[in-house]
């Protein structure tokens, strides 16, 4: 607990950083987020334009805006959207659970499809089978992500018609009662999930046949063995355990790559959620949408490392932490 | 280099490079027809003898843009690479050699950007920015350094505790001297592992970026560009899509494959994240 609380405080000068970082990178970048309600309409007069900088705070001096806007921070209030006016909080918020589906998905799915191939890689070391497999993941490694969804679009949507290509929901949703909805939305994450598993398979499978080798190298493997246990036994009784451990700071790790996987994904799938939402105010120059989702998305991965250090510390007390 | 050349994967790899280099160098004597040169009688044709990889809704041949499209992919692949090498490196000597409070910092920082979802990150400053090839080399050069500065500044940690380093620093060597003579090649094979791996994102990057349209713009032409008027003609023109992604995945293969050889050649321990 003492070192939860430790973990927290000192993830604070990290947390400003980042509030800081969004904010230079949207600052630094010419343009006025009002442009985009001003330039294109020929009515707006100059005034016009200054008063609508006075009302978004723009034409304070940056350190204001700064400390305006990280006092709200603390309230996740990132202002009204330039787009529609609506709170950029709900904006986002609204968009989240469909994410953290999506991403849960993606990495559970992931987990049992590359750990066992990982471990059955480290089995067989140096074999056909393990070689082969080695290269299957490095192409699955080097595939672009969008390409992979476009081909899959191609061949499983429009070409056998198994799935649907976009979206999260059918259109007539709202008629379906509550199985057929889930299976719904099931259809509709096939795609996409398996995109993400596919492309993430290879790092995290590599580091489960690196890990088990590692274990199998130990001493108490070999004690097992010299018990007289099976191959079988050894490997899932003694070192499966010890393998699986340092897995959890990876999958801790792999967040901010899978968030920033869900931009590419979401936008190519029209899917509802944070990563297409995040595009589309990027491409609008929406600030307070991008702000706030930025700071969320880093944020969500401060605290999954938080959690995947925790977890880990509490599985293995043998590591401490300074 | 001898141990290197005797790794069949590393061959293969270095095969499909040197190919590459020499499409993307003689790319207007190789293609067929001029990079944008239109036929607005000839849209949308499949493969065929005349067309290896079609015509796409301009009536411009693929194959003679994709060969024109190497140029942009190595090009942003080595430069973005070469700016990542470049502050990483830099970075993490700095932060391993002295140690302390500069350390802190530096360390303090990369934490901080290494937070973010590198692709939000460029995806926010390429659409801020006008979206054009140099920007983008920059853009990913500029957030992509953090994983080989922590890697560095860990091989300098070890490195500085070994003799040679006290030695020279007790011969009142100045510092940057023993950098670049005692520290560097002693850290060049993961450097060299890190930036095969890493060119390999730089172009799967600039492929997703070009695609979402905040990359390369028309006319000149990127594999990423073409796959975005392939998701426009999905149903009706298949090639658009296929060819594209197949040259985009044999060449960050290739340079994957290297990496990994020289990884196993140099440096058994084994590690890598995709970006």
């Amino acid at each position: 607990m003492r070192y939860f609380i430790k973990r927290i405080i000192s993830s604070i000068p990290i947390l400003l950083g980042i509030t800081l970082l969004t904010f230079a990178v949207m600052h630094i970048t010419p343009g006025k987020p009002t442009d985009i309600m001003t330039d294109m309409n020929m009515k707006v007069s100059a005034q016009a334009k200054d008063r609508l900088q006075k009302l978004y705070g723009l034409d304070k001096p940056l350190h204001i805006q700064y400390a305006q806007w990280l006092k709200r921070f603390v309230f996740f209030d990132f202002g009204t959207s330039f787009k529609d006016s609506r709170p950029a909080r709900d904006k986002i918020f609204e968009r989240l659970p469909a994410t953290i589906l999506l991403n849960f998905a993606a990495l559970f799915f992931t987990c049992i499809v590359a750990v066992p191939i990982g471990i059955y890689c480290a089995v067989k070391k140096d074999t056909f089978i393990d070689k082969g497999l080695t290269v299957i993941l490095f192409v699955c490694f080097s595939i672009p992500s969008f390409w992979l969804a476009l081909m899959f679009m191609i061949l499983f949507g429009l070409q056998l018609g198994l799935v649907p290509i976009s979206g999260l929901y059918s259109f007539n949703f709202d008629d379906m009662n509550i199985f057929m909805q889930i299976a719904d939305i099931s259809k509709h994450l096939v795609l996409p999930v398996a995109v993400s598993v596919i492309v993430s398979l290879a790092t995290l499978s590599r580091y489960a046949r690196s890990g088990m080798l590692e274990v199998l190298k130990q001493d108490y493997i070999k004690t097992a063995y010299a018990k007289g246990l099976s191959q079988k036994q050894v490997i899932f009784r003694h070192a499966l355990k010890n393998t699986l451990l340092p897995m959890i700071t990876i999958i801790g790790l792999s967040i901010p790559a899978l968030i920033g996987g869900s931009f590419i994904f979401e936008t190519i799938f029209s899917y509802p959620g944070i990563g297409r939402l995040g595009y589309e105010a990027v491409m609008s120059r929406d600030y307070p949408v991008v702000m706030g989702i930025a700071t969320l998305s880093a944020v969500l991965t401060l605290l999954g490392n938080i959690i995947a250090d925790l977890s880990y510390k509490i599985a293995d007390p043998r590591i401490k932490y300074r | 280099m001898k141990k290197l050349l005797k790794n069949k994967f590393a061959v293969l790899g270095i095969s499909i490079i040197a190919l590459l280099i020499l499409a993307a160098f003689f790319a207007p004597v190789i293609s067929p027809y001029g990079q944008s040169e239109q036929n607005l009688y000839q849209r949308l044709l499949p493969p065929s003898s005349e067309h290896f990889f079609g015509t796409d809704d301009l009536g411009r041949d693929v194959f003679s843009r994709m060969i024109y499209g190497s140029r942009i992919s190595l090009a942003v692949g080595f430069i973005s690479v070469f700016i990542i090498l470049f502050i990483g490196t830099s970075l993490g000597i700095i932060s391993g050699y002295f140690g302390g409070k500069t350390d802190s910092v530096i360390m303090r920082f990369t934490d901080i950007v290494l937070c973010f979802p590198t692709f939000f990150l460029i995806l926010l400053i390429i659409a801020f920015l006008e979206p054009n090839i140099f920007n983008v080399m920059i853009v990913i050069g500029l957030t992509s350094w953090p994983g080989l500065a922590r890697l560095i500044r860990a091989e300098v940690l070890s490195l500085k505790e070994r003799e040679f380093i006290s030695v020279a620093k007790m011969m009142g060597i100045d510092n940057l001297k023993i950098f670049a003579v005692h520290i560097l090649p002693n850290i060049i094979s993961p450097l060299m592992v890190y930036a095969s791996l890493a060119i390999g994102g730089a172009i799967l990057t600039e492929s997703a970026l070009s695609f979402l349209g905040l990359g390369v713009q028309p006319p000149m032409s990127s594999w990423g560009q073409i796959l975005t008027s392939g998701k426009d003609y999905i149903y009706i023109a298949w090639w658009l899509s296929v060819f594209p992604g197949i040259a985009i995945l044999i060449t960050v293969l290739a340079f994957n494959l290297i990496g990994e050889a020289i990884r196993d050649v140099f440096d058994p321990k084994e590690e890598y994240v995709r970006k």
